[in-house]
This record gives C-alpha cells, sequence and structure tokens, in this order.
C-alpha cells in the first residue's frame, strides 16, 4: 500500500511535472488565464494519462520495443480525441476555453514521458496511481498559476469577485506575457526557498537534463552533442 | 485576394507569433536558444516541416477526411502522418542532399514532439484554410518561430555575462526576457487592420 501512496507523493511535490521537471510548458503558460481553467485542463490531462498509463502498462509485454513509441502514440491519439469529444458534448464552455490545446494534449511531454519512463516498466495499479499523482500535481500547478493570474489581472478568484471595485486590476497578467512573467516569478520564489528544482538543467545543458524521459530525448541528446562542439 | 494572403503571413509570423502569443513550442524555444547557431539551424528546419506539414495536412483533410466524414479523426491522423513525414524528409535528404541534412538532420527527429506543427494544422482546418492559405500560414508561423528563438538566443548571449540574483539565475531570467518580448511583440497587434 505504500508505494502506491508514494507514486501519488512523487507526483505532485517530488517530481513535479510543470514546476520540478518542466514538462507540459505550453498547456500551462497558455490556459492559466483563469484558475477554473487551470483545473479544466489539469482534469483532462489527467483523465488522459491515467488511461494512457493503465493501457500501456497492461500492453507493455505484447508491444515490440522497436514499434513503442508510434504505438504509444496511436494509443494517446485516441484517447485524447474521445476525451475531446467528451468535452464538446457536456462542458461546451470548457471546450470554448481551452480550444486547441485539448488536442495538443497529444503532444504534452508528459504523457509521452511518463509511458516511456513508467508506464511500460510497472504493473497496472502502479502506472494508473503515478498517473493520477502526476495528473494531480500538473492540476495544482496550473490553477496556481491560473489563480495568480486572475487575481491579477482580472480582480477575480474563481469567477468570484476579489479586488474592490476601485482598485485596476493590472490587465498585462491575462496577457500572454503575464504568463512567462507569472511562471518566472513562481520558479524564482521556488528557488529562493531552496527547493531544489531540475528547471535549471533544462536552460543549462539543452534538453537533455530535463527532458530525460521525454520520447525525444535521444534526439534532443544528439542536438546537445552538437551544441558543445 | 493577394492583401488577404500577405495578411496571413504576416499575421502568423508577427501578430499572432507561435512562440509568444500562443505559447507553441515552448520546449525547443527554452532548450536550444541556449546557443545561436543550434537556434538558426532549428529555426531552418522547423520552416521546412511546418511548410509542408501544413500543406500535407491541408491537401489530406480537404480530399480524404473531410469527404468521408473523418473530421473526429483529426488529431490521430495528422499526428501520424507528421511524424511519417519528418522520418521521409530525412531519409531524402539523407540521399539527395547531404549538405542540407547535415545542417537541419539533427534537428529533424526533434520536430516530430514540437508542438507547434500540430498546433498549426489544426489551426488551419478550425479556421477554414484553403491549400494556399494553409501553406502560407504554416510558413509565416515557422518565420515566426525561427524570428523568436533567434532573438531569444541573442539576448541570452548577453544575459550570460550579468550578475543576475541568484534565485532569477537559469529558467526564470529566459521566462522573463520572454515576457519582455512578448510585451513587444503585442506592439504588432496594431498592424492587424
Amino acid at each position: 500500500m505504500k508505494k502506491y501512496f508514494e507514486r501519488l507523493y512523487n507526483g505532485i511535490v517530488k517530481e513535479n511535472p510543470t514546476l520540478i521537471l518542466m514538462l507540459g510548458m505550453c498547456p500551462t503558460l497558455a490556459v492559466s488565464t483563469r484558475a477554473m481553467n487551470g483545473i479544466g485542463m489539469g482534469l483532462s490531462t489527467t483523465a488522459v494519462l491515467i488511461l494512457s498509463n493503465l493501457v500501456i502498462s497492461l500492453l507493455r509485454k505484447a508491444i515490440p520495443d522497436q514499434v513503442r513509441l508510434p504505438s504509444y502514440i496511436v494509443i494517446v491519439a485516441s484517447l485524447v480525441t474521445v476525451t475531446e469529444l467528451l468535452i464538446e458534448a457536456y462542458l461546451p464552455s470548457l471546450y470554448e476555453a481551452l480550444g486547441i490545446y485539448i488536442p495538443l494534449i497529444v503532444v504534452n511531454c508528459i504523457i509521452l514521458g511518463r509511458a516511456e519512463a513508467y508506464a511500460n516498466k510497472h504493473t497496472p495499479m502502479l502506472s494508473v496511481m503515478d498517473g493520477l499523482g502526476m495528473g494531480i500535481g500538473f492540476t495544482l500547478a496550473l490553477t496556481l498559476a491560473g489563480l495568480i493570474r486572475e487575481i491579477l489581472g482580472n480582480g477575480t478568484a474563481f469567477g468570484a469577485q476579489l479586488l474592490p471595485q476601485g482598485i485596476d486590476p493590472i490587465g498585462i497578467f491575462v496577457q500572454p506575457p503575464g504568463a512567462f512573467l507569472v511562471i518566472a516569478l513562481i520558479i524564482a520564489v521556488m528557488n529562493a526557498i531552496g527547493i531544489k528544482s531540475r528547471q535549471r538543467k533544462l536552460v543549462e545543458e539543452g534538453c537533455s537534463g530535463a527532458c530525460a524521459g521525454c520520447a525525444s530525448a535521444a534526439s534532443c541528446d544528439k542536438a546537445g552533442e552538437v551544441n558543445g562542439k | 485576394m493577394n492583401g488577404s494572403l500577405i495578411m496571413i503571413v504576416i499575421g502568423s509570423a508577427l501578430i499572432n507569433n507561435v512562440v509568444l502569443n500562443q505559447f507553441l513550442g515552448i520546449c525547443s524555444f527554452l532548450g536550444v536558444s541556449k546557443q545561436m547557431k543550434a537556434s538558426a539551424s532549428l529555426g531552418g528546419a522547423v520552416i521546412f516541416v511546418i511548410t509542408i506539414a501544413s500543406a500535407v495536412a491541408s491537401l489530406l483533410y480537404d480530399y480524404v477526411l473531410a469527404p468521408l466524414g473523418l473530421d473526429y479523426m483529426k488529431t490521430i491522423v495528422f499526428i501520424l502522418v507528421i511524424a511519417a513525414l519528418v522520418q521521409i524528409v530525412e531519409m531524402f535528404l539523407k540521399k539527395k542532399s547531404p549538405a542540407i541534412y547535415k545542417a537541419l538532420g539533427i534537428y529533424l527527429p526533434l520536430i516530430t514532439t514540437n508542438c507547434a506543427v500540430l498546433g498549426v494544422a489544426l489551426t488551419n482546418v478550425q479556421d477554414g484554410y484553403n491549400f494556399a492559405q494553409s501553406v502560407l500560414s504554416g510558413f509565416g508561423t515557422a518565420v515566426g518561430y525561427t524570428l523568436a528563438i533567434i532573438l531569444l538566443a541573442s539576448i541570452r548571449t548577453r544575459i550570460r555575462e550579468e550578475d543576475i540574483p541568484a534565485p532569477l539565475r537559469g529558467a526564470p531570467i529566459v521566462l522573463i526576457s520572454a515576457a519582455l518580448m512578448s510585451i513587444a511583440f503585442m506592439g504588432f497587434s496594431g498592424l492587424s487592420f
């Protein structure tokens, strides 16, 4: 039982995909204009991540090693399509808000990264817990960024008015530059209070350090070697 | 008509910059921009692949997926086509044009997982672009990506010499630079009419 909770802790705190590993930055920056969008995107990704980890773990002995990446991509893309159709049918307002970023869950590094680094080596139950932990970690990070941007840029939190009417919110925070600024400041605060983050590796050493779990890590490494020469 | 085609290129390269405004391809934008030379090569490879991929995706959607009513399959089909296309382009260049292969080759596989490629293909379909519009919007997007990554790489060469407060070193200062670039690019929104 303990190892199942260990997976949750690992995903939410120790290897938080967004804040520690710096994976899945595109959706983090793009949809964090509102806290609710963050939760919606986070939960959609979590659903895909749990199911893809489950399916890939169940098929881990059936998929030949040479064709595993194309197989994973097909599995993930099918799950994303199902999720997209469900959101379109039952949550049309969320579908409007997230737009193109729902199908783009396919190329989210977290999902292929966990398939490659964890699900293809572990039992289905453990893989599901790993997906759940990573998904919750991603959702929390997205919601935090969304909440900060919504309060500063719109004066509301989860849609409820927070700042008094007399105070003008700082509009730039809900616009694209605000996304870069808020994530930069969250990481800077984490650095200042001493949470070791591997993100430094991403920008200092190229992709090889941070994206080790990512499907394209091998080609990243090659690119890094050429950079060094 | 000509005016609107030019507007598509300008719009996708500057006004709706793929990295600074739509946040696609952030991973390689932050990862590769450390080196000026690598950024320029990656930019070249991205222009090449996105332009071809938008053309193929547009043809495939107009003549196969839409007539057969397989609209909902587009995500799966596009991602597989892009992955296969990158492989074919790589093999073709290796055989026919070793010089270009040497300059771009290593960056080609990296591009398969670059969400900008899939993003452009899906946006083109969403906006109902025809073949010429899709190709131009793909080309414009890729030029915008190259512009952004080369600018960031130049900024980072300067930053390296500066004395930055400890908590901001590494990713935060790069993200703040990107934020300032994004503010600058917001100025281009005045170009749309």
